[in-house]
């Protein structure tokens, strides 16, 4: 009960109170890029922190979501963007589905970099193939102008508070969903198969059908948050913004925040999205001057020992950090 | 579907003697990989980690030297002090991160050396800075022609470098104490614990000579290309090499960069015009995945033995 309330002043807020208080530079910068990581660290939280499939193509299926759109919503101008996002997480679900029928046969750290086969056979051949970008001579995807009821959502034009509600409303709506597979049966059948596979199958559970529904799931949450990377934060972009750092950074968002667990991904999500922030902001308040170069080192360097920090204290990560902070709270107020 | 099926082997048998030569190079280029490779195979077998950061450690160790050799050491006295820095390095991953992840399921560590290869490549370009170094260690390096085939000298004297010590870590896997404890630390850290194998040294042990192949297999590569970022790349490209041999096989790290190397050339001249050209990013990758589906293991991995 007491967290259906936490969730339900969150989005209040969220919804009612942001938009209309936050300026450009907190929208753009730091809301939407934060609510977009958040969905697809769900989706790779799902594959690998639920199912137990590591996977290091996160940046691939992303991109299939963001062509997907593009494709769909310059092809047909005339469907609904909002449809037009689903969809194109289909397609992702679709390409997930493909590149996970390698797990069946192969497992751990063989699957790991099978994955990376994804990441970089996808990016090429976006890269490679006109027909993807509509031959446009830049080699860039943009999102055009599109509207929902009257109001535009992306493109140049639509302004950031528009934007921002789009990714809250997928985000409230996917993650809920999410919340509830993986508290359901499905959710437990992935946890089953992650925890030893060869039980799970002996109890009934089929690996086939169980690991293949967690790439489509997982790779439904990554192209849409994608295409939300596109069409609602960065507006245009290449193949680059997929590459594999990005991947590598959602994974990290879910070391961080908590393997299998769907507040992990957000608390994941914000302290990535923040952290450089924070490092480029504070040492000049107190007088120090980092010169950017350095900066990027310096949070290569900070990330990398984090990781390795979480998992060597605390491999359930900040979200357990936050749970216990809750418990203790709790014992406090009512000894 | 004409230039896909017929044109490219029209071409191989038209001219064999430059099939030849590309076949060699690609050798000799898989020679590298392999060596790369075995870096991780090396650290996999004697403890059970993938270890992603030996990808950034190929970079580390030769930005070691040629730092070294900038201020002025000569290049022996800077080899040694390169490998006594990697050795240092292994200590304090051993004391500052193994040690407190012993028994741990091996996709944390593995993840953890994710952790470490973005530290070590931020560190290493904070301290040695982010431009292209030049590496001289004195291989010749000129092109001849033998049977009508063009060589490269360098590439020449890299592979027999790395067939060298491909060969030396092949002995000390397989006939000395050390190698055989390395072997039980892989099979069961409790179990090598147990009787009497001082955990902490072997890793030090596996993870300074893979310091050390690292510190070769970049200077070879640094000396063909500059010693740069990219180098790390290089490392991704081992990869597949990796699950295409197995990761427990040392002549698999072998036969497998040595098809890699090959596949990858060929699929480039013959075939990369049909898709585009640039496909070497990927096709490794491609190959060792639709062979993992006929064999999970890899080429000469160990069977894998699944009990509940």
């Amino acid at each position: 009960m007491r967290n259906h309330r936490f969730i339900a002043v969150v989005l209040i807020i969220a919804f009612g109170v942001v938009p209309f208080v936050a300026n450009e530079y907190w929208l753009q910068a730091i809301l939407i890029q934060f609510l977009v990581f958040s969905l697809a660290a769900i989706g790779l939280n799902i594959l690998t922190g639920y199912a137990g499939q590591v996977s290091l193509g996160t940046g691939a299926f992303m991109a299939v979501g963001a062509y997907a759109t593009f494709k769909i919503t310059t092809a047909f101008p005339e469907i609904n963007i909002l449809i037009v996002f689903i969809l194109a997480g289909g397609v992702a679900a679709g390409v997930g589905i493909l590149f996970g029928l390698p797990s069946l046969r192969i497992k751990g750290f063989y699957l790991a970099v099978a994955t990376l086969a994804a990441q970089f056979f996808i990016l090429w051949l976006f890269n490679k193939v006109g027909w993807f970008y509509n031959d446009s001579p830049s080699g860039t995807i943009s999102a055009p102008p599109r509207d929902v009821f009257g109001f535009l959502v992306t493109g140049p034009e639509a302004t950031p508070q528009a934007r921002y509600l789009v990714v809250l409303g997928f985000l409230t709506v996917f993650a809920l969903i999410a919340k509830n597979i993986v508290q359901g049966r499905i959710g437990r059948s992935w946890m089953a198969i992650r925890d030893m596979d060869i039980a799970a199958e002996i109890i009934g559970i089929e690996p086939l059908k169980t690991k293949l529904l967690a790439f489509a799931v997982s790779s439904f949450y990554c192209g849409l948050a994608g295409a939300l990377f596109i069409f609602a934060w960065l507006g245009s972009a290449e193949t680059e913004a997929f590459d594999i750092f990005l991947s590598f950074q959602i994974l990290f968002m879910i070391i961080i925040g908590g393997l299998g667990s769907i507040t992990g991904s957000f608390i994941g999500a914000a302290f990535i999205v923040l952290f450089p922030i924070f490092l480029t902001n504070v040492p000049p308040m107190i007088g120090v001057t980092i010169p950017t170069d350095l900066s990027k080192h310096i949070e290569e360097i900070i990330f990398g020992a984090l990781i390795v920090f979480f998992l060597i204290v605390e491999p359930h990560g900040l979200a357990r950090l936050w749970q216990m902070f809750k418990a203790k709270l709790r014992k406090r107020s009512f000894p | 579907m004409e230039a896909l099926f017929i044109t490219p082997f029209v071409e191989i048998v038209d001219s064999p003697i430059f099939f030849m030569e590309v076949v060699i190079n690609g050798m000799l280029t898989g020679i590298l990989y392999s060596l790369v490779a075995l870096g991780y195979v090396l650290i996999f077998k004697a403890s059970g980690v993938f270890n992603f950061a030996q990808g950034a450690m190929v970079l580390f160790a030769p930005l070691t030297l040629v730092g070294l050799m900038e201020t002025g050491v000569p290049f022996p006295i800077a080899f040694i002090l390169t490998i006594l820095v990697m050795i240092a390095l292994a200590m304090l991953i051993e004391w500052s991160m193994l040690r407190r992840l012993v028994n741990q399921d091996g996709m944390i560590l593995f993840m953890a050396t994710i952790g470490l290869s973005f530290v070590l490549e931020g560190s290493s370009q904070i301290i040695w800075g982010s431009d292209v170094k030049k590496l001289d260690i004195g291989l010749p390096d000129s092109s001849f022609e033998i049977w009508g085939m063009l060589l490269n000298t360098l590439d020449l004297s890299a592979a027999a470098v790395a067939a060298l010590l491909v060969g030396a870590l092949a002995l000390l896997f397989q006939y000395t104490a050390t190698g055989r404890a390395l072997r039980a630390v892989a099979d069961d850290h409790q179990a090598a614990l147990s009787i009497g194998i001082p955990l902490g040294k072997m890793w030090v042990i596996v993870w300074s000579v893979a310091g050390i192949i690292a510190l070769v297999s970049g200077m070879v590569w640094g000396a063909k290309s500059g010693v740069q970022f990219s180098l790390t790349l290089i490392a991704l490209k081992a990869l597949p090499v990796l699950i295409l041999g197995g990761f427990t096989s040392i002549p698999g790290a072998i036969i497998g960069g040595l098809i890699i190397g090959v596949g990858e050339k060929v699929a480039e001249i013959y075939w990369g015009p049909v898709f585009g050209g640039a496909i070497e990013g990927w096709f490794a990758y491609m190959l060792a995945l639709v062979f993992l589906m006929f064999r999970p293991q890899g080429m000469f991995g160990d069977k894998i033995i699944e009990r509940v």
